[in-house]
Formats: C-alpha cells, structure tokens, sequence
C-alpha cells in the first residue's frame, strides 16, 4: 500500500513539474514577444530634447530676436499631486529662496481652464511648468543642493527668447508660448516627455515660421529602473536646431521708426496709437513696421504675470498686443486720393483736363465742401492732389453715381471707384507673413445691401420703440430717426456715401501696410506684391533653404503714363502742398521726397492723421507710411514722423542709415560657426 | 548480535559512505547552487550601496555552511535520529517560541527572526520543517499490529504536533510555512497509511479551516489582497498585482535563450520585487531564457524524483517517511514558488529552494538532503 502512494507522489511530482514547463513555454515562447514589448515599454523612457529654436535676423544679420541661456526653475506638477500636502511646503520653500509668495507661485502652476484665466498653466500638465527664468546660479544651487527639501522642482540652463531691440517690433515678432494639451496629442511621442518645456510661436513671425524656426527635438531614450531613476542611455538622437530666419527689417530703420511714431504720439496728447511701415519699392519686402502702444515681449518668457496679462488685454493701456500696422482699420482720408484720381481716369476723364475746385459741391441737395470751404478756381487733377481739393472728387463720384443709376441702379452697375480700390489692394488682407491680418473695407452698393439686411432688424424695432435707454432726450430723438431712416433706406447707396468714399472717408477703412503696398506700386511698376517681411530661412551654419519673395498679386489697370503722372504730382506736395509746411527745409535737392497726406475724421473722435509717402521721388526706392490714430491733421502730426524717418535713413543732420538710399540686395553671410559677416 | 552487527556497520559508514551516496542527486543540487549564486549575483549587483559582490558573498557562505550541514546529517546514524526526533523538534518549537517573545526580531515586515549578532539572524520556521518531517516519520513508523496502518493514537499526536508547530508560526505570521507544514503533515500521514475516509475527513476540515479563516478575518488584509490579486491580476497592476505582472514580464521577455546573465533589462532596473530570495526565478527566467528556466525546473525535479527513489527503496518505514515528507516539502516550495512567478499560484513568500537567497532556508534545504543522503547510506550498507 505505501508503495502504491509512493507512486501516486511520483505521478504528482512529475505532472506538477510538467505543469512548471508548460506554462513556462506558454509564457516565455509563445507570448514572449508580447513581454519583450511591455518590458521595452516599462524599462525605458523617451525624453525630448528640445530643439534651439532658430534666431531671426535683419537683413543685415543684427539679431532681432536671439537665444539666451538662462537658468530656468521649473515645478514638475504631476510630483506635486502626489505629494499629501500637494506641494503646498515645497511652494513656500521655494518662495523662499525666489523671493516671491506662495500664492503667486501656486497661481502659475495651476492648469488654464475655461474658468481659470491667466496666471495660469496654459501648456502640458506632463511638462515641466517655469515659474522663474531669471534666477541666479546662488538660488540655483539652493535648489539643487537641497534637492531633498525641492522635490519636483527642477533649475536647468535653458535656452529662452531674447529681444535686444525690446519693445520694438514687439506685435511683428511675436511671442512663444507653451504648447497646449491638444497640440501635444497630435504630435507622437509628446505626451511621454518629460523634458523641457516645448513651446510654440503665437504671434507674428514666430507663429508665421514656427516650423522652420522650431527645429527638430532630439530624443533620448534611456533606460530606467522601478523608481524612474536613469540607469543607461538606449538611443540619442540630438536635436536640430532651427533655421535662421533672415528677414528684410532693418534694425537700425525699425529703430527709427519706432522713434519716430513714439515720439508723435507724445507730442500729440490725444493720439491713442500709431503706425509706420517701410517698404522696399522693388521687392515688396518690409523695411521697418512698427506699432504702437507697444510692450516687451519678454514679459511672455517664463510665464506672464496677472497684472502683465491684463495690461496687455486692457483698453487703457491701448492693447498694445495689436500691431496697428496689419490690425488697424482706419479711414484713409486724402492718402486714398491715388486711388480715385486712377478711377476717374480710368473711367475716361481726361488726364490732362482742367475741372473746377468749388468751395462747395451740392451732392444731390446736400452740400460737400472743400477743406475749410476754400475754393480755388480750375485747376488740373495734378493741383488737385498737390492741394488736395475734395470737390473735383465729389463732383466725379456723384457723376459717377448717377451712371450707375442713382438710387435706383439698372443692372450691374460699374462703380468705378471701389473697383480701383480693389484693384490697388484695398478690401482684402494683403496676405503679408504675419498672423491675423485685418481686410479692411471698401464700400459700395452690394456692401450696403448685406449690411442693411443684417442690420435692418434691430434698425426696425429701434425705429418704433426708440431708445429708452439714452437719457439725452436729443440724441435719442436723433438715434431713433437714425434708426428709421436705416430701416427704411439703409440698403440705398446714397450719392453722399458715394462722394465721402472718393476721399477716402465714410465707410472706407484700410490698414496702415495696406497703403504702404498700395503706394509700393503705384510709384513702382505697377505691380500690387504681397508684402513679406521674411527674406530667406537658413540653416544655424549657413546652408540656404529658401529664400522669401514677395508674390505679385495683380497689376494696376492705369498705364505708365497714368502712374508717372501721379506719382510727379505727388513729388511736389512737400514742397508747394500740404505737406510742405512739415517738410519745409529739408533737402529736396539731395533727396526729393513724395507724399500725399491725410486727414480721416471719426466720428466721436479726433481725426486720423495719416501720411503716405515715398522716395526718391524720381525713382523711388522706399515708400514709408505713418498712420498716428486721433494724431489731427496728416500734415502736423504723421508728416513729421515720416520726415524724421527719412532724415535718419539718408543721414540729413548725421550719418546715414542708408547710403544714398541703397538696400542691401544680398543676403548677409552666415559662417558655418553661426556666426554672421556683416 | 545486533549491537556489534551496530558497532561494525557504524565503522563502516565512516570509511566507505562517501562511496554509498546519491551522486546524482548531489550534481542537481550542486548546479543549483551554481545558478542560484549567479541569479543572486546578478540580481543584487546593482545595488547602489556598497559592496556589489556583498550579497553573493554572503550566500557563498550560507551555501559552505550547507554544505557542511549537508555533510554532518548524512553520516549521522537514521536510529539516533529516531531517537531524538522528538527532542529536535523540541529545539525548534523552542526557536519559535523565542520569535514570538521578545527574543524575535522583524526583517522585511515578517516577524520570523533571532539575531545572533554579527550580522546573522536564524529563521527557525525553516528548521521546524525538517524537525517536524523527523517526528512525523518517528511517530508513524510503528504501524498497528499486523497491518501496514497508524495507530490511531500516533494519528492524534502526529496531528496535535503539526498544529501545534504551524500555530507557532501562524502567530509570526508565515502563511507560506504553515503551508507547507501542512503538506509535510498530510503527506507523511498519507504515506505512512491513513486510511482513504481519513484523507478525504482532513481534506473536507482542511477546506472548512481555509473558509473559517477566510471569512473570520484571520488573515492580514496584504494576503487577501495577494489571493485576489491572484484571481485578478490587473485588478491592482500597481499594487498587489504589481509583482505578479512584473514577474511575469521579466520572465516572458527572457523568451528562448533569455538575454544573458547580467543583460536582463528587467533585473537590472529591478522591476520585480525581492528578486534575489522569492522572486529569483524570475531572474532566471530573463536571462536563461526558457532553456535556462526549464533547466532550473529540472534539475529540482531530478532532486525530487532522486528523493521518491530513495523512499522507495528504502525498507526502514521511518526512513520512508521522513523521504517522503522532504519530497512533499521540496515539491510543494519549487511548485509555489515558480508557479507565483508565472501566474499560476499565489503569491506566498517562499523561497525556491537551493536557488534563493537566505541563510536559513539554505540551512535547511541541505539539512533536507542531508537526510535523504542518510537514508540512502543506511539502505546501501545492508546490501
């Protein structure tokens, strides 16, 4: 019998180990692969090394925007939450050693929702999150020594944006900021990093060029053990450093400019923004563009504090993140002038013919006077622009008007005015190499009927219940009346709106660089290019990629004739037209100036003050536009500043900016060791 | 007669034993030894502080220890054992009692310790395992008159020795041991006779005894967690189901050559908890791959099917026995142990036996062989 059992354990010895060796092959042969994956999966980690992002250059190769290495403090979150206090003495330790609160820390950590406005994390919450890019290698070592007191908290040398002109060319440049959750989810192999801080261009020419700018992540996939601690280094591959975008701004103009727009603003106390654009006649590349009010982009660096955040938002402060050059949308006023005169021509009234300069012209049975009411007898459209009369263009747009039927128009009608603005650019975007750019407007019958019909609604139920609200009894008799009559008539293109357009008032609105292009090629060839500010991407040693050409989106119907002629009248308003007071004493004979000025009235507020011009008048290579908002009078206000540009760049009271107006016409040099010959 | 038939047979042992043991059974071991010092090796070099041979050296001595141990037990007389079973048992339900008083010390969250000082701590849970196989063996060898079974009398004390060792080491508490106290009794008792309708009445107590203690709370809640982990795997993969999942990685990612001592990824960023005493196999199972794991297996099954050899040859019914409860003993270990690293047992904290680390459960591995070697001298000398 017990040599039976004895068996029995024999037969269960054998047929556990057989059990051992059936699974094992289960497990290690059959579903190895499996388990070599998962192993792979929870023994190694990628970390992205993030890219240098690329500089962006003048056309000189001055640093517009740079690298700098900086010491960068960062809080990792997803260590905070695991923490039972969730971070709260680590915080104030680290407050501590910033010299910041607590509270202020705890507000750039916590994540961007649609309830938590800034400061807040609006990147990753897999990402380290900077709170501090400024910090000294003292506080550095603080927080490295100690790393026991700071976990999850993090000081690297990173490489953040550096701006040496500051605030200049601030909305033009743009500003970086961390990529978002979403952005991360589409981009494979994001979401498992736990490196650096991945950021992205938001705004201007770094959002524009952010794919060349931002460089290839490197990638570093490296061995860990339970706890996450690095053992071992599996693959690298090293980052590539973004391109060098060389771009046709010239530091030294876009100095000027700034100044110079600035400086209008200060001695015209009412004037609540401004605007100045360089273009390069030949190219359609952008010289100088600035903005203002403006702000320092490095207030984006580090993550932007609350009050920063509101400044930049705040109607008081003049949203200086709107650069007025591409974003704002005014009324050109006598600047639009070129555009009506190419119009009148166009639509066959002689060139060389002589018309009358009434004071006062009865549009229909409203009269539309000149400036101040003067009249100034017969004149030829050359003297019309020199001296700016108004009712030689009132006259053709009400004539004009009629043609096409009155208020009651027969067909398509021919509306030659708007069609000419839109053939010199204005209505659309100009489709330059910044975000967001405003279209502008330009009115005619159809724009008036869609707008009627959106409105007309509102405009009706105010026609009959009136505006209870507004306490002027006056003003609310005359809004309602307003109302009626939009109600009513609103879709009618009236012979009034028809004459306000042809000198660029009424409804018409255009941005600053819109004009710019407009004059580019009017005294040009003729040609309408879409503005680029960049020149040419390359790479960080040199090696070309692309180069940046300013697209030639159509061409002016007028003749050369027509364009030389214009633009020879021009050549005289800063010597004997409205703009000769402003530029009274400069040398024309070394450089001959041509301009047009402008002065918009806004309704409810101070006009805009606008001056559009170009030089040298005989062949010109620049076109320089100064727009300054509530700024009054072109001539007094935005004359000056284009004056004070041009006497930098052909160095009237001290060295030039540019020799005889000359332009650089190659790209500057990048060494192989990144470093650039000027 | 028969004392000097004693006194030739015992000078004899002395001279010729060498030639007399199971050699094939000592290779096994032997290699086991040599894979288990290269799994511990390898499993604790990355040890960041100090020494990274501190650990395999230290098992280089256990092991030497072992050896030693090994040697003294098989030359020593199978009748003097007998003899003294109940007193070696007595000595290591002594060492128990002495962990659960002061005397005791916890390493690792198991209170199951005696520090001797200098370094060494004994277990005395893994030496009441031979103890208890040694007077199991004695108590059953004299069956009832004329038959081959117990006397229902020896069934009782067999019983009240059993439980009362396994609850001296439920109080530590060591489910593990008590286990395989458990089937080192039931497999001695069924070996040495017990009728079919006693089996199946302890089988059915055993039963009732695992709901009781179940369902009356009895057990830390860590090894309820451990049996539902064992149900549900990915019911917890970062808790208790976190050393079965990584184990099983370690061990399926070896696939058939394994990396390489050394080379396994999973060992060294040491994945899978206590990898050098219970979780050793899975070291095994990375770096020999299947070849080298199959291999393990084995060898511990050439010791096992050595020891039901040397059972059954062996004519003495207390030398039966005794070889018989070190093979229900040594089976029930390997299969536990290696069955939790590849999901198909619970995790229970024993070590896999000649392979693991640990000073004691070495100790008493060897003592284990020791034995069986005894048994197999005693049964060649009479021939």
């Amino acid at each position: 019998m017990m040599r039976a059992r004895f068996v029995v354990l024999q037969i269960l010895v054998v047929s556990l180990l057989a059990v051992l060796a059936i699974r094992l092959w289960q497990v290690q042969m059959v579903r190895g692969a499996k388990y070599v994956e998962v192993a792979t999966e929870t023994r190694t980690r990628s970390v992205v090394v993030p890219a240098v992002r690329g500089q962006i250059l003048d056309s000189s190769g001055r640093p517009l925007v740079r690298n700098r290495t900086s010491l960068v403090v960062s809080v990792d979150r997803a260590r905070f939450d695991r923490m039972r206090d969730g971070g709260a003495a680590v915080l104030q330790r680290l407050a501590g050693v910033l010299g910041t609160s607590a509270e202020s820390l705890k507000q750039r950590i916590r994540p961007c929702g649609p309830k938590v406005t800034r400061p807040c994390w609006p990147g990753s919450p897999y990402q380290p999150i900077p709170v501090d890019d400024r910090v000294t290698t003292r506080q550095a070592l603080q927080i490295l020594e100690r790393q026991e007191d700071f976990p999850g908290i993090t000081a690297e040398i990173q490489a953040t944006r550096d701006h040496p002109g500051g605030v200049e060319a601030a909305q033009m440049l743009g500003y970086l900021q961390p990529v978002t959750q979403e952005e991360l989810e589409k981009r494979q192999g994001f979401k498992d990093s736990y490196s650096g801080v991945d950021l992205v261009g938001r705004d201007g020419l770094e959002a524009v060029y952010d794919d060349a700018l931002r460089g290839r992540p490197g990638l570093r996939r490296v061995q860990v053990d339970r706890v996450g601690k690095v053992i071992g280094v599996e693959q690298q591959v090293p980052p590539t450093t973004g391109d060098t975008l060389i771009t046709s701004i010239d530091a030294r103009v876009q100095d000027v400019v700034e100044q110079a727009i600035a400086n209008a603003m200060k001695t015209h106390p009412g004037a609540d923004g401004a605007a100045g654009v360089v273009l390069d006649v030949k190219t359609g590349h952008v010289i100088a563009m600035a903005s203002n009010p403006t702000y320092n982009p490095s207030v984006w660096t580090g993550g932007i504090s609350e009050g920063e955040y509101q400044r930049l938002l705040s109607d008081k402060s003049g949203r200086p993140l709107v650069s007025r050059a591409t974003n704002g949308q005014f009324a050109p006023g006598s600047t639009f002038k070129i555009s009506s005169v190419s119009a009148m021509v166009h639509d066959g009234y002689p060139l060389n013919g002589h018309y009358d300069c009434p004071g006062s012209f009865m549009v229909g049975s409203r009269p539309f006077n000149n400036f101040h009411g003067i009249g100034m007898g017969t004149m030829d459209l050359r003297t019309a622009l020199i001296k700016s009369c108004d009712t030689i263009f009132y006259r053709a747009a009400y004539e004009q008007w009629q043609r096409d039927g009155g208020r009651d128009p027969k067909g398509r009608p021919k509306e030659p005015m708007a069609a000419m603005a839109r053939a010199y650019g204005f209505g659309r975007p100009t489709g330059v190499d910044l975000p967001g750019e405003a279209a502008g407007r330009i009115p005619d019958r159809a724009w008036r009927q869609e707008l009627w019909q959106a409105t007309r609604k509102v405009n009706c139920d105010r026609s009959k219940k009136g505006y209870p609200e507004v306490k002027d009894a006056a003003r609310a008799a005359f809004l309602k009346q307003l109302a009626y009559e939009n109600c009513l008539e609103g879709y009618e293109w009236r012979a009034g709106d028809a004459a306000n357009f042809s000198i660029g008032q009424g409804d018409v609105l255009v941005t600053p660089l819109q004009l710019a292009r407009a004059y580019a090629a009017l005294v040009g060839d003729g040609k309408v290019r879409s503005p680029r500010i960049g020149w040419a991407l390359v790479r960080p040693d040199g090696t070309p990629v692309k180069e940046i050409k300013a697209p030639v989106v159509s061409k002016l119907p007028i003749s050369a004739a027509v364009r030389d002629y214009i633009r020879s009248a021009l050549s005289e308003v800063t010597s004997d037209g409205t703009a000769a007071g402003a530029f009274s004493g400069f040398p024309m004979d070394r450089v001959k100036i041509g301009g047009k000025t402008g002065t918009a009235q806004v309704w409810g507020k101070k006009d805009t003050s606008w001056f559009a011009s170009f030089a040298p008048a005989q062949k010109p290579r620049l076109v320089v536009v100064v727009m300054v908002s509530q700024g009054g009078m072109g001539a007094e206000t935005a004359a000056p500043a284009v004056r004070q540009i041009y006497e930098a760049i052909y160095g009237i009271k001290g060295r030039p900016l540019m020799p005889e107006g000359h332009l650089p016409d190659h790209l500057p040099t990048i060494e192989p060791d990144g470093t650039v010959d000027r | 007669m028969r004392s000097t038939a004693a006194a030739v047979h015992r000078r004899q042992t002395a001279a010729s034993a060498v030639w007399r043991v199971d050699s094939v059974m000592l290779v096994a071991v032997a290699g086991l030894c040599v894979v288990g010092t290269l799994l511990v090796w390898s499993s604790t070099r990355t040890w960041t502080t100090g020494d990274p041979t501190a650990v395999v050296r230290k098992h280089l001595l256990n092991l030497a220890i072992g050896a030693l141990l090994c040697a003294v037990t098989s030359s020593v007389d199978l009748g003097w054992l007998r003899a003294y079973a109940p007193v070696l048992y007595g000595v290591a339900m002594l060492g128990l009692i002495c962990v659960v008083t002061p005397l005791g010390s916890t390493i690792n969250g198991s209170h199951s310790w005696i520090m001797l000082g200098g370094g060494f701590a004994v277990q005395p849970s893994e030496l009441a395992k031979p103890a208890l196989v040694l007077l199991l063996a004695m108590l059953l060898s004299q069956p009832a008159e004329n038959t081959e079974r117990p006397r229902r009398l020896d069934l009782i004390w067999c019983v009240l020795a059993a439980l009362f060792a396994m609850g001296l080491v439920m109080l530590q508490p060591d489910l593990g041991t008590t286990m395989v106290l458990s089937v080192i009794t039931a497999g001695i008792m069924i070996l040495g006779g017990v009728r079919k309708r006693w089996i199946g009445a302890v089988a059915l107590l055993a039963a009732v005894g695992a709901a009781a203690v179940w369902s009356l709370g009895l057990l830390h809640p860590y090894q309820v967690a451990r049996f539902t982990a064992f149900i549900n795997p990915a019911s917890d993969p970062r808790g208790v189901g976190y050393n079965s999942t990584q184990a099983l990685i370690a061990i399926g990612s070896g696939e058939l050559f394994g990396k390489g001592l050394f080379h396994g990824g999973q060992t060294t960023g040491r994945f899978v908890p206590e990898q050098h005493t219970d979780f050793i196999f899975t070291v095994a199972g990375e770096e020999f791959g299947f070849l080298g794991s199959v291999t393990v297996v084995a060898l511990l099954g050439v010791v096992l099917l050595r020891g039901i050899k040397i059972a059954r040859q062996c004519e003495d019914r207390f030398g039966a026995l005794a070889a018989g409860g070190i093979v229900c003993w040594l089976t029930f270990q390997t299969f536990v142990n290696v069955g939790m690293t590849i999901g198909i047992m619970p995790i229970t904290g024993l070590p896999l036996p000649f392979v693991s680390y640990g000073g004691t459960a070495t100790f008493a591995n060897m003592i284990a062989i020791g034995l069986l070697q005894a048994i197999h001298i005693r049964e060649h000398s009479f021939r």
